[in-house]
């Protein structure tokens, strides 16, 4: 980016401030610390100037926004153009509860809707299964049938929404919901525009909620892509996620980097269902976690967008520019929020969507505050809200596309991330790829050291976490007001579901399932076949246990 | 509990959630401060829960929930305990556990409830403590 000259003089200049400016200003105001690091483990430098990237290439490594390398963000007018999505993940109680929130938060300015299930409805069970005892509503919305379905998005023109889905496992499942209920409303599938997470791989070493083996799971994801590219082109197939993966104890570096390597391995099982990759490619989203080290996570989504577009290009040869496009959700980290004085959490989460926004993302949900005492009341949602509205319409962060290009410092930890994350892509290729990758346990031990040095670090202060090991309050009382899900909301989904049980036509029920075991045996594509079957009101739970019958069911493979 | 012998400890997971970060946090550091620790995996019943710690004849059971589901779940595993006759196991839980169901899992017998944010030295210390207690 300088000539070599002028990066010479700098490099004489630096040499002579290091020997008389700064050992002065070091005599008087020691730094406080022997060596300042980032959450991924960088060393990070006092200074930075052009030095630092003197062997980058604008064109090559940065470019223009809207164009390879994408660096720079993936239109060209960004935020100037079109504000972010304000998708708030939301969902408890009874579909009735969540339909009235979801139209809560469209009256208050949001953009997208997000759906949070249920434990039972993400595992696959009915909310009248053993297993959901206690856990109906409880942490997300009951949706067992298509009949829930139905009520959740009541009077909700599906038209004229996105709508994310968080879930997994049963991916398959909701979007055939979603699809039969689109269906209803009279709206075109090709005019269905939403998400499903749909990403089972990082189940297996991060979010963990797996219902089947890996090897069948993969397939169900995949099952999904193919669908979508022939028949919802404007719904995308999955979201490849590394939200999960931080949360659970990774650091930056690795989340980028196994959430990338899942990318390569949704495309590369899914060219073999003889799609070109242009055919699916531009579908493809991404999901991540925004947390506190705001530098890094700049960097972080900066070198995400670099790295794909890369890869679609150099390694599965994509034309197409959409299919080398990373088009990111993001949320604010979950796992950094506090119990203790919980209204701090405020300012962590400005912080941390503030460095989505510089980021480039496309999508962003910020926590609410009190999200680590229990699920956000209505005027905690609302605070995390207005948190996106007051950086979006007031800080002029949004202002102009990618502000932060050509800080020596951001584009020299822009580099660093790509080339550590380009090391994990190299290790896990010569493990033979995920799937050997988690088999051996590989992502799990990863994640697990990383989270064990995160909290050892706190409890040595070598991290300081305002209000918890610094700044506590001594005998601090819980100040925020509670959500708690009515207790009633278990007993009316049994009533429901079994109300339902007797109504629908039983003799269809049966022949659908019966049509879907025989087509999971023969490993064709399930997607017709489970739209046809909620379309019967077969439930949740029915068409899950149909297929463990199939393919088994995961056993977690245990590592401390 | 004789001298010498080492506290065994079970962690559990009760529940539909997977949030395992913290109760493998605790797993681990349990075990670098000398104990003997059995981690169940995630979504245990309260039947598995209860039939582990009869096997691995443990001295203490750590209950970690962050899905909301524990007033449902933890005294059953309390019930069990008393059928089995392990009445003597010191049970302490984990998790997002608002801070007015505490009384109530105290009074089925949960002797202590960490929540966020409460560092590993405060759990292992409690544990040694409650241990010699016994002697």
């Amino acid at each position: 980016m300088f000539d070599k000259q002028k990066i010479e003089e700098i490099a004489k200049e630096r040499q002579r401030w290091e020997k008389t400016t700064l050992p002065n200003w070091i005599k008087h105001c020691p730094e406080r610390k022997k060596e300042f690091q980032n959450h991924s483990g960088m060393v990070i430098k006092g200074l930075y100037t052009p030095e630092d990237i003197k062997d980058m290439d604008y064109m090559r490594d940065l470019g223009f926004p809207g164009e390879y390398p994408f660096t720079r963000g993936l239109h060209a007018t960004m935020y100037r153009g079109r504000l972010w999505t304000m998708r708030m993940f939301a969902g408890y109680g009874t579909a009735e509860d969540t339909n009235k929130r979801f139209k809560y938060l469209l009256s208050e300015g949001e953009t997208g809707l997000s759906t949070a299930f249920d434990y039972p409805t993400i595992m696959g069970y009915d909310s009248d299964h053993p297993m959901a005892r206690g856990e109906v509503g409880v942490c997300g919305v009951a949706i067992s049938s298509l009949q829930d379905m139905e009520i959740l998005f009541d009077s909700i023109p599906l038209d004229r929404v996105t709508t994310s889905m968080t879930i997994n496992g049963p991916a398959p499942i909701l979007l055939a919901m979603y699809v039969a209920v689109g269906d209803k409303q009279g709206v075109p599938r090709e005019k269905l525009g939403g998400t499903t997470q749909n990403d089972n791989l990082k189940e297996f070493f991060a979010q963990k909620l797996c219902i089947f083996p890996p090897k069948p799971s993969l397939k169900l994801s995949v099952d999904v892509i193919e669908y979508c590219a022939r028949y919802l082109p404007k719904w995308n197939p999955i979201s490849i996620s590394g939200y999960h993966i931080r949360e659970a104890g990774a650091t930056a570096v690795q989340e980028l980097a196994f959430t990338i390597y899942d990318g390569i391995a949704y495309v590369e099982e899914t060219l073999k269902r003889g799609l070109k990759v242009d055919d699916f490619a531009p579908r493809l989203s991404f999901f991540f976690a925004s947390h506190n080290d705001f530098f890094e996570e700049i960097a972080k989504f900066r070198a995400a967008r670099r790295l794909w577009a890369r890869i679609m290009k150099e390694r599965f040869h994509a034309k197409n520019p959409r299919s080398m496009w990373m088009r990111m959700h993001v949320q604010t980290s979950g796992c950094t929020l506090t119990a203790q004085q919980p209204l701090n959490n405020i300012v962590r989460t400005t912080i941390q969507a503030l460095a989505a926004v510089l980021g480039g993302t496309q999508s962003l949900h910020t926590n609410s505050f009190d999200e680590a005492l229990c699920l956000p009341t209505e005027e905690s949602v609302r605070v995390a809200l207005r948190t996106q509205q007051i950086i979006a319409y007031e800080s002029g962060a949004a202002n102009t596309v990618d502000p932060l290009a050509g800080s020596y410092y951001v584009e020299a930890l822009t580099n660093e991330m790509e080339e550590k994350v380009m090391e994990y892509i190299q290790k896990i290729d010569d493990m033979g790829g995920v799937i050997p990758a988690i088999e051996k346990g590989f992502f799990q031990k990863e994640i697990a050291e990383s989270a064990y040095r995160y909290q050892k670090e706190i409890e040595e202060k070598k991290r300081t976490l305002v209000g918890v090991n610094e700044y506590a309050i001594e005998g601090e009382k819980c100040p925020v007001k509670l959500l708690r899900v009515d207790p009633s909301v278990e007993k009316k989904q049994m009533e429901r579901l079994q109300k339902l049980k007797r109504e629908r036509d039983n003799r269809k029920v049966e022949e659908a399932l019966e049509k879907l075991h025989y087509a999971a045996e023969k490993d064709e594509n399930l997607m017709p076949i489970i739209i046809e079957a909620v379309k019967a009101y077969a439930t949740l739970g029915e068409i899950t246990e149909g297929l463990r019958k199939v393919y088994g069911e995961y056993k977690e493979l245990i590592i401390i | 509990m004789q001298s010498g012998k080492k506290i065994r400890v079970l962690i559990a997971k009760p529940g539909l959630d997977s949030h395992d970060r913290g109760a493998k946090i605790v797993a681990r550091a349990l075990r670098d401060a000398g104990m003997e620790v059995i981690y169940t995996g995630l979504r245990q019943t309260p039947e598995q829960i209860v039939e582990t710690a009869l096997q691995e004849d443990v001295d203490v059971i750590g209950l970690s929930i962050l899905s909301g589901a524990h007033l449902a779940l933890f005294p059953r595993i309390m019930e069990l305990l008393r059928q089995k006759g392990l009445t003597d196991v010191l049970v302490f839980a984990g998790g997002i556990i608002p801070e007015e169901d505490i009384p109530e899992l105290k009074k089925i017998g949960i002797k202590e409830v960490f929540g966020p944010g409460t560092p590993t030295e405060m759990i292992i210390k409690y544990v040694l403590e409650n241990m010699q207690k016994r002697t």
